[in-house]
């Protein structure tokens, strides 16, 4: 069996991992309100405000994600690959630093934070996960940019 | 070593030396929890840019599964960073 070269890669056009990441940011201030609200109820202001820190972190965490893709990706495949391993590294240290520094803060509460964190980082991945398999199951359905203007 | 680790011991109460060692446990539990998503992100990512060069007119839809995949993958990372805190701080 013969070794793989991969060849010298470099992808032009819109980024698809910016597009994915704004849509999450998109969707994560739709639930933000709900979310806050109701680990404030349960946990107060402290918890609202844990729920609100726990939010923005997971989606500093996507847009990083893909602005670092997305950018090596400008370059070539091979760094693509270096800065999805690398980001991953970095990424989890930011967020352990994120958390680190404020772990004694007075308005930190450990618990929401962290269900926050988890629930969020997964919820918001599913739902764009389902509406990203329909549009490649169906590019037909996919809104375009021609569509919306000829409909006007 | 084994003897300045005994004299470290010694030093330190009982109570102490148990919270230094969970803390090592917590910590090489992380370390652990890291190793899976890091092994399971590097082979998801060489098999994309793999399908990448075979197939270049898929790339968009590759990247877009890749980035998915690699959040995915990266939650079991998560997860255990969240077990780890609130073990060892709550």
């Amino acid at each position: 069996m013969g070794t793989m070269t991969v060849p010298e890669m470099q992808f032009e056009g819109p980024a698809p991992e910016t597009v994915i990441a704004r849509d999450i940011a998109k969707k994560a201030l739709f639930i933000a309100p709900i979310l806050i609200v109701t680990f404030g109820l349960i946990w107060g202001v402290n918890g609202a405000l844990s729920t609100a820190y726990g939010l923005a972190l997971v989606v500093v965490n996507f847009v990083l994600a893909a602005a670092m893709l997305s950018s090596a990706g400008r370059i070539s495949a091979t760094l693509m690959m270096a800065a999805a391993l690398f980001g991953y590294l970095i990424r989890l240290t930011l967020i352990f630093l994120a958390i680190f520094l404020v772990r004694k803060a007075s308005w930190v509460e450990l618990v929401p934070l962290g269900v926050t964190i988890i629930g969020a980082h997964l919820g918001l991945l599913f739902w764009e996960m389902k509406f990203i398999s329909a549009s490649l199951a169906y590019p037909a359905l996919k809104p375009t940019a021609s569509k919306e203007s000829s409909s006007k | 070593m084994s003897m300045l680790a005994q004299i470290a011991y010694d030093a330190t109460s009982k109570a102490e030396a148990q919270a230094i060692t969970a803390s090592g446990y917590a910590g090489l539990a992380y370390g652990l929890a890291t190793l899976g998503p890091g092994i399971g992100i590097g082979y998801l990512v060489g098999q994309s840019v793999q399908a990448m060069a075979r197939q270049p007119e898929a790339a968009g839809m590759v990247r877009t599964t890749m980035f998915l995949g690699i959040a995915f993958t990266e939650a079991l990372a998560l997860i255990g960073f969240v077990v780890f805190i609130l073990l060892k701080f709550v």
